[in-house]
């Protein structure tokens, strides 16, 4: 990674270079700064309300209740659940006893940053040892209220058992441990998985019954603060250029409306943590407000990408793609190897920016007063929320309190602060607490889009059939270039994500990126690079496949080589391996080659179907975890796609959640299936051209998999994130199979059939 | 402004609003029912499906003021106390949601399906709930979640 710059800093010190610097300290946040039991127990008037908090994240009272605290955003992924259940597990407590609470943002908690489907990978030891700690001292208390040896007390579903029967409740025993030394991190004894209760077992998510009863609170659901006022704004199509002037007349007099006033534009780049300024009106009710700002009649000024069209930009990007870049990484002679191929495989790959969309748009409530500063909003990064409000309020961070509410999907989205910071500048103007609501058209207009790209891939294989060298170009602008204009490379993390991570035994390799500069805002989408890297090194191999006259999966673990544990160090100097060192994390080829193997086993690859129907593969290491997919589609006369069938197959680890590990994979492939089929942003003169559901399309059910079979490697290897991995490898299968229905080569996103 | 007396879960509640204020807003901002949930605006995506005498509607384009005496069901009236609606019952046996938030809607134009039509094929299924979207993606396990709801309903 390059050096941070900007307002992006806060951002990229959290998501990419947190485990690098401070991994070591995440043990000592839990277990030695806060864990100090005689400071924090506080003392209550009798036994049953005594409250033993050992940690941060644990509180065990007198009457046996037992309360974990959640620091990571619920955004649908189940963390909320995990993480506790993983304290729960370690502890033995029941989990019937266990009330889960929402942390505010602070940096006490450590990471809160909820992306890079880091939640698990990062947490899951840490957790494991504040739980395992809490159950020693309770051992321990219990040993000494018997006047027994520690070795003889077991603790077992919210009791210690002695090994003559006799047994005390955790609740009983609360005061009692409170008062014990801490016990050295050394004696504390982590589970073996085999005596794992909750971990790697079926559990539902704690907030289920309040989802399916509409109790489950979201960022737009919180009426708790007395006249709190609504508040929309209108902004610039043209992100960042900002207003030149505008009348208020008509929009005042709509019943309801309260205040016309505007916010600053920033300029571009905008940053990654400034709202985009324009004509805020403040209401009594939503309606109003949205009936107010339809009545404004605003003049926009021109700014520096008011010629931004994506036709042409994209056409730039693919011409930029066909002559040589920089090189990012190069092993042997491309050039010479390519000369002296004896068939060529070559394409071109084209993929438009994506919006996220997620069904909750970006909202918020705050409250500003007395110089302190309260939100409640569905963020991914609360931490970076209350930076950026301190700094836009000019407040102390003591002052500043984040709240985090239900997520209503956020896919990346929510990892910016912008609309948070917007409702707490207008809360500060007006006086009263303000909710913040995006429409739809805000939210597919003003996004932080998936990178437009470009890509040209060049494969040779010489006269033995073997694969011997492999160019691959790409150009997109770098999400850094929506927070500094000189930023137009896309950096090494970026393409580590499936271009300069190739694993392939191909002797001669060469990766080059072209530059791109950032036109509108750009953000990270669930998996990031990976969406439209994996996309044409997938359909690549497919092609090679085809050439060489090999099946695509015997292409694959041809291709692969021998099992190894690659040293991508040795291969580029700008690898990433999503923040984690090589010796912990190591790319194996043999955990690559038996997903692979297995989805070719499970998915019965190579099945008979009737015409227009097909099976396609492809496999992609992303964030650690290790995924093989097969899809089939059916195309009928009309070129309509349906999915009846994918088949995952996940090697993730020890698999902390199996069932919200299956919903991660089933809801990627819709979410892949929805991006490669239906989606596309276009812009013209620096305007996004669609604003809703009507023109940016998504996933429907009837253009989702019909089955989704997920298999999950049983495994001892350290937990790795399934959030995002289930999003790369989909698009490929999915284009290799209408290739194998249809004869059609898809090299350009959405798929277009007609 | 005007006043309306609706019917709203079985109660009567009289709501002042101007004639095209939007269901969904009288039923989040003046009756603070906030499990009907705000997607598009233009019925598009269905996180704002209620009932109106027992049928699916789009509450965010639909003015309040074409009410009238109709009875309002939203979800937090689809069911009372511990008793689920069987739906509900079944979207929590299958584990359907993952963000939850357009779970509400889902479960609202699923139950009017099944009250009408207890087997439900899946093309049925498909066509009743086409004007559902769920960028999580659970629509494998929406459509378990209905075909178990109408077996229960049936029995």
């Amino acid at each position: 990674m390059k050096a941070d710059t900007n307002e992006s800093k806060i951002f990229k010190v959290s998501r990419r270079d947190f485990v690098k610097t401070t991994s070591m300290s995440i043990s000592g946040l839990l277990l030695g700064i806060s864990f100090s039991c005689s400071d924090t127990a506080k003392k209550l008037s009798g036994n049953p309300e005594y409250v033993f908090s050992p940690n941060l994240f644990i509180t065990l009272n007198g009457n046996g209740d037992v309360t974990l605290i959640a620091h990571r955003s619920e955004m649908g992924t189940g963390i909320r659940t995990s993480l506790p259940l993983i304290m729960a597990d370690e502890m033995e407590a029941d989990w019937n006893r266990v009330k889960v609470v929402q942390a505010v943002g602070d940096e006490k908690y450590g990471d809160q940053n909820t992306d890079g489907s880091y939640s698990v990978r990062m947490f899951f030891t840490p957790l494991r040892k504040a739980g395992a700690t809490v159950r020693l001292l309770l051992e321990q208390a219990a040993a000494k209220e018997w006047d027994v040896d520690v070795s003889e007390c077991k603790a077992k579903n919210h009791e210690v058992v002695h090994s003559s029967g006799k047994t005390l409740g955790f609740g009983l025993l609360a005061e009692k441990a409170a008062a014990l030394p801490m016990p050295e991190e050394s004696s504390v004894k982590l589970k073996e998985p085999k005596d794992f209760k909750y971990i790697s077992k079926q559990s539902s998510i704690v907030d289920l019954k309040d989802i399916v009863t509409g109790k489950a609170k979201f960022g737009f659901d919180n009426n708790h603060l007395p006249n709190t006022k609504i508040a929309v704004v209108k902004r610039n199509p043209e992100p960042g250029a900002g207003l030149k002037s505008f009348i208020a007349d008509n929009a005042v007099k709509v019943p309801g409306v309260i205040k016309v006033f505007t916010l600053d534009a920033p300029g571009f780049p905008t940053t990654l943590n400034k709202p985009l300024g324009g004509v805020v009106v403040v209401a009594e009710n939503t309606w109003a407000a949205l009936e107010g700002r339809k009545a404004l009649d605003v003049t926009w000024n021109k700014g520096m990408n008011a010629d931004y069209d994506t036709k042409s930009y994209n056409n730039a990007m693919l011409k930029s793609v066909k002559t040589k870049g920089k090189v990012r990484r190069e092993n042997g002679q491309v050039d010479k190897a390519l000369a002296s191929a004896k068939k060529i495989i070559e394409a071109d790959y084209v993929v438009p920016l994506l919006s996220h969309t997620p069904m909750e748009t970006p909202c918020a409530l705050a409250h500003v007063h007395d110089n302190a500063c309260e939100v409640w909003a569905p963020v991914q990064d609360p931490q970076g929320v209350r930076k950026s409000l301190a700094e836009a309020l000019g407040m102390d961070l003591k002052n500043v309190t984040v709240n985090i509410t239900l997520l209503g999907g956020a896919f990346g989205r929510k990892s910016k602060p912008d609309f948070v910071v917007e409702a707490a500048l207008i809360s500060r103007t007006m006086g009263t607490p303000i909710k913040i609501l995006w429409t739809r058209e805000d939210d597919i207009q003003h996004d932080f889009y998936h990178f437009p790209s470009a890509q040209h891939i060049k494969v040779g294989i010489d006269e033995n059939n073997k694969v011997t060298s492999w160019l691959h170009r790409s150009a997109f602008p770098p999400i850094d270039g929506t927070s500094n204009a000189n930023a137009k490379e896309a950096s090494g993390a970026e393409l580590s994500m499936g271009m300069i991570d190739l694993p392939y035994a191909i002797e001669n390799v060469c990766c080059e990126t072209q530059e791109a500069e950032a036109k509108i805002r750009i953000g990270w989408l669930r998996s990031v690079a990976n969406i439209h890297h994996a996309y044409a090194v997938g359909c690549t191999l497919d092609e090679v496949a085809k050439a060489r006259g090999v099946d695509p999966v015997q292409n694959m673990l041809d291709l692969l080589g021998d099992d190894r544990t690659i040293d991508f160090n040795s291969l580029t100097s700008e690898f990433w391996n999503y923040s984690e060192k090589l010796e912990d994390f190591p790319w194996s080829t043999a955990r690559f080659r038996h997903v692979i193997e297995t989805a070719k086993e499970k998915s019965n690859w190579g099945k008979s179907l009737p015409k227009g129907s097909g099976q396609g593969f492809a496999a992609h290491r992303s964030f650690l975890t290790y995924v093989a997919c097969v899809v089939e589609v059916a195309v009928d006369a009309n070129n309509k796609i349906r999915i009846p069938k994918v088949d995952y197959v996940v090697d993730c680890g020890v698999p902390v959640n199996p069932e919200r590990i299956k919903a991660q994979f089933e809801g990627g492939a819709a979410f892949a299936a929805s991006l490669a089929l239906k989606s596309e942003i276009t812009v013209s003169n620096g305007a996004v051209q669609q604003s809703n559901f009507h023109n940016y399309q998504v996933g429907r059910m009837s253009d989702s998999p019909y089955e989704t079979a997920v298999h999950i490697i049983e495994s001892n290897e350290k937990p790795t994130g399934v959030g995002e991995p289930p999003v790369p490898p989909f698009i490929p299968a999915l284009c290799n199979a209408i290739y194998a229905a249809t004869g059609k080569r898809v090299r350009q996103l959405p798929v277009r059939l007609a | 402004m005007a006043t309306y007396q609706l019917n709203v879960n079985g109660a009567n509640r009289e709501v002042e609003a101007v004639p095209n204020t939007p269901l969904l807003w009288v039923l989040r901002d003046n009756l603070n029912l906030t499990g009907t949930k705000y997607g598009c605006g233009v019925a598009q995506c269905g996180a704002c499906t209620v009932h109106l005498d027992g049928t699916a509607v789009r509450s965010c384009s639909l003015p309040v003021s074409a009410i009238g005496n109709k009875k309002v069901t939203t979800i937090e009236g689809l069911s009372s106390g511990e008793n689920l609606h069987p739906v509900q019952q079944a979207w929590m046996d299958e584990n359907v949601p993952q963000c939850g938030y357009c779970q509400t809607g889902q479960i609202m134009s699923a139950a009017a399906l099944i009250e009408k039509n207890q087997t439900p094929s899946d093309s049925d299924i498909e066509e009743a709930m086409s004007g559902n979207i769920c960028r999580c993606g659970t629509y494998e396990r929406i459509r378990k979640a209905i075909k178990k709801a109408s077996n229960a309903a049936a029995k």
